[in-house]
């Protein structure tokens, strides 16, 4: 006697949802996570990567076994069962993408929430204090900080300048120029960034954070970092020939170390040059 | 259009060359446009590989070495402008709807044939132009996305070229645009219901109200740019008080819905080759009628999803989020069908339907990372990275470039009268498949792991990936040989394939291979059930004949 085919259904079903939360859970595409940010952005792609699984393993082992059960056999000129449509099957995965759709949406929202992507825009109290308010308008890129307000960390707020080709961090407090960014962990860094030539992308993967800068647009991208090391900043909008070229580094220091940095370069301020160009 | 002609009487010579000639002159006739549509589209196929070749060529290294720099951005800018204006928009919506539309509507010609000869012979000079900047002073550099101020100072002469180019495209495609709605709509033959028509003319109606809605669009934003690049006026030059972002709001608010100018003609083209092959009927054609409809309208207020990162404000990220996803919905709704269509079918495994099912599995691949883009945190991280570039690599070759070659498969019978060579193409479809995953899946983990797009250098940890990446290119530049070899010989060589070779319904197949000039001799058939295969559900017996005899052909008395 046979299995019934809803038993052996309901088997594979089940078999390819633990797959897909298996895979989700224990195959790492990411690379390390070095932000507050990160983790957050780990636990929605973690999310993602399982639905993505199981629906694409789902619909090519559809596929496949289509092909492969109902392939034509040879001499056989007749043809399949004459079945145009059934509409509460219709309706049933209508409904269930829509209620994936809108759960993966609102659980987005929530992360961008907790990334502090919905901080409002204009929020001049954030960045009056990094002296470009007569800019009248600063665009907010993601920024936690906007979201913590804790008054016990205060931001560090340095300025990045982009430019065909390089990246200039300059720090208004100590007032250091610098082509690489370092920043302590655990100190929240409000980046306020502008482009005079062309639009520019600041992105470090480790951070999962990007944001454009796009010349007459001063924005402001905000971080925690988390980790010591030392991670690429890239350019990821293309700039112009050595776009490839336009890489920095983020330096990640322990507070004590940062500060020694600091101290070291601000009361003699010698402009690092900025990075240079790789030929 | 629906005047007979008198069989008696042969046309009077004309001064119209005949014979393969005509394929190089202004006819009116849709077949013969369509198919020049088609080749000319193929040739810059080639020319759009060949770029590609170059650009995986110069990726094989970290470093950059292969390609001067600025003229590697020039690859890759007319790689993306010759592959999305001259290949795949003209091919699929142009080639096939040239050809089918009329067929499917039981009309003779186009409804406004001269129009559509001028749609195609915008092309050639376009496409020529845009080639020709490379070698007149330098061709555009700034991507096919022309973003300023980037395209502002970047050499203005190639750039200017570049956009007379795509002037000149958008304008071939509004005309063929307003031909296909008019065609559709008004040139049916008289009984047949829009209910009844095949999926493709859904799908290219769909097409054409974007095309006619966006296009313009794109048009005039391009006009701006010009100026500002000649003139000097400050549209989006923030130097000048202008708006770079404005650009791209008004770039993608065409470019969005360019994506479904491509990929919708090709789900047409997929609903008319499932049902032929799984000798079933087409599963909800309903709801694949008002899923079209649904992706037309959501079609059109997705595009701020690619300017995640340019400062768009919140409120902004979420509607586009929750639009975008929602794309999901009726797409879905597609590719259930056609799973649906598949199952309980007599599957013939054909280079069409394997073509047809690659195209399904690729595209549900592009669709899931298509998902994961449109939510902000997700694209905030890859936005602008190799992920984007296998991303919609999997929409756009996966999606449509594999259809293109299943309806090549699928038609070439009608067209030439001959069979296409099975065992040549089962071995393209083969080779085609595991080089294009081979070259665009390993694509998304580069742009997890920190590379951006448009780079001719690039951090030494991805070199082995991206060498990787350039065998599956090189496969695919292989997987075209069988394909030519195939296309030219069978053309001599074929097995003949008598009128009607696949048993179909559609009209297209109710007439001789290759088909007379006003495309039957006689009254065009009333088709209407183009799908009607199968035996009904109560009485399966396998030694049923093909097709149950649903059309009436040429029937007199339906004339008033």
């Amino acid at each position: 006697m046979r299995i019934p085919a809803a038993i052996l259904t309901l088997l594979a079903g089940m078999a390819l949802v633990l797959t897909g939360l298996w895979v989700g859970q224990n195959i790492n595409l990411l690379p390390e996570d070095a932000s507050l940010n990160a983790p957050v952005y780990d636990e929605l792609f973690k999310v993602l990567f399982s639905i993505g699984t199981i629906l694409l393993i789902g619909i090519a082992g559809l596929i496949v076994y289509s092909l492969v059960r109902f392939r034509r056999v040879n001499g056989d000129h007749g043809d399949g069962v004459a079945i145009e449509g059934n509409l509460p099957l219709e309706i049933l995965w209508t409904a269930i993408p829509a209620i994936v759709v809108l759960f993966v949406g609102i659980y987005s929202y929530d992360i961008y929430e907790r990334m502090g992507g919905m901080a409002p825009l204009n929020d001049h109290s954030m960045h009056a204090m990094h002296g470009d308010a007569a800019e009248g308008r600063t665009w907010a890129g993601i920024s936690p900080v906007a979201q913590g307000a804790d008054a016990s960390e205060p931001t560090l707020p340095v300025e990045v300048t982009a430019m065909q080709f390089a990246f200039i961090f300059h720090y208004p407090e100590a007032d250091i120029t610098s082509g690489e960014l370092h920043v302590p962990v655990g100190q929240p860094v409000a980046l306020t960034m502008k482009a005079n030539d062309v639009i520019h992308a600041f992105w470090v993967p480790q951070f999962r954070l990007k944001q454009d800068i796009i010349p007459g647009q001063p924005t402001l991208l905000s971080f925690t970092a988390t980790k010591a090391g030392r991670y690429p900043i890239v350019c990821a909008e293309l700039c112009g020939p050595y776009h490839g070229g336009m890489r920095s580094t983020v330096i990640v220091d322990e507070p004590q170390t940062f500060a020694d940095w600091v101290a070291q370069n601000s009361p003699a301020p010698a402009p690092a040059a900025p990075t240079a160009i790789q030929s | 259009m629906t005047l007979t002609l008198s069989p008696a009487s042969p046309p009077p010579a004309s001064l119209q060359p005949q014979g393969w000639l005509r394929y190089l002159s202004f006819s009116t006739d849709h077949k013969v446009i369509g198919l020049q549509y088609l080749v000319c589209g193929f040739l810059f196929y080639l020319v759009g590989g060949a770029l590609a070749g170059a650009i995986r060529t110069e990726l094989l290294t970290p470093i950059s070495d292969f390609l001067p720099r600025e003229t590697y951005n020039e690859v890759l800018t007319l790689h993306g402008t010759v592959m999305i204006f001259l290949w795949i928009v003209p091919v699929v919506n142009g080639a096939f709807g040239n050809y089918l539309i009329p067929f499917y509507v039981g009309a003779r010609d186009m409804a406004f044939p001269r129009l559509n000869a001028v749609a195609f012979w915008l092309i050639p000079p376009a496409g020529l132009l845009l080639i020709s900047s490379y070698f007149i002073a330098s061709a555009a550099q700034s991507g096919w996305t022309a973003y300023p101020p980037l395209s502002l100072t970047t050499p203005a002469t190639g750039q200017i070229i570049w956009i007379l180019s795509v002037l000149l495209l958008g304008g071939s495609s509004i005309f063929g645009g307003i031909n296909f709605i008019a065609t559709i709509l008004k040139l049916r033959r008289p009984g047949l219901k829009l209910m009844q028509l095949p999926m493709y003319c859904w799908a290219m109606l769909g097409t054409s109200i974007l095309v006619v809605l966006s296009t313009p669009v794109l048009a005039g934003t391009l006009v701006l740019l010009s100026f500002d690049i000649i003139a000097h006026t400050g549209f989006f030059n923030p130097s000048l008080g202008g708006n770079a972002v404005v650009y791209q709001h008004l770039f993608w608010f065409y470019s969005h819905p360019a994506v479904y100018i491509m990929v919708l003609p090709a789900f047409g083209l997929v609903s008319e080759i499932l049902p032929v092959h799984a000798r079933k009927p087409l599963f909800g054609y309903t709801t694949m009628v008002y899923s079209i409809m649904g992706i037309v309208f959501l079609g059109l207020i997705v595009w701020a999803h690619h300017m995640f990162t340019s400062g768009t404000p919140p409120w902004m990220r979420l509607f586009f989020t929750i639009a975008t996803s929602f794309i999901a919905v009726p797409t879905g709704i597609k590719f259930f069908n056609w799973l649906a269509t598949l199952w309980g079918g007599k599957i013939a495994l054909n280079s069409a339907m394997l073509f047809s099912c690659g195209f399904i599995f690729n595209f549900v691949f592009g669709g899931i990372t298509g998902v994961a883009l449109a939510q902000v945190p997700f694209d905030i991280h890859v936005h602008d990275t190799y992920f984007v570039v296998g991303h919609f690599h999997y929409i756009v070759y996966g999606g449509t470039v594999f259809v293109i070659f299943a309806s090549i498969y699928h038609w070439y019978p009608k067209v030439t009268g001959r069979l296409l060579n099975e065992p040549l193409g089962q071995l393209h479809f083969l080779l085609t498949f595991i080089g294009f995953n081979l070259c665009f899946a390993p694509q998304h983990w580069m742009g997890l792991n920190g590379m951006p797009r448009r780079v001719a250098e690039y951090d030494p940890q991805f070199e082995l990936i991206n060498q990787v990446s350039s065998v599956g290119a090189l496969l695919m530049a292989i997987s075209t040989l069988p394909f030519l070899i195939n296309v030219v010989l069978s053309a001599y060589r074929g097995a003949p394939a008598g009128d009607n070779p696949w048993n179909a319904l559609t009209p297209e197949w109710l007439t001789t291979s290759p088909p007379p000039v006003e495309n039957w001799h006689g009254e065009p058939p009333l088709v209407e059930e183009p799908y009607g295969y199968g035996v009904e559900p109560g009485e399966l017996s396998l030694a049923a004949t093909s097709g149950r005899e649903i059309w009436a052909v040429g029937d007199p008395d339906r004339k008033p």
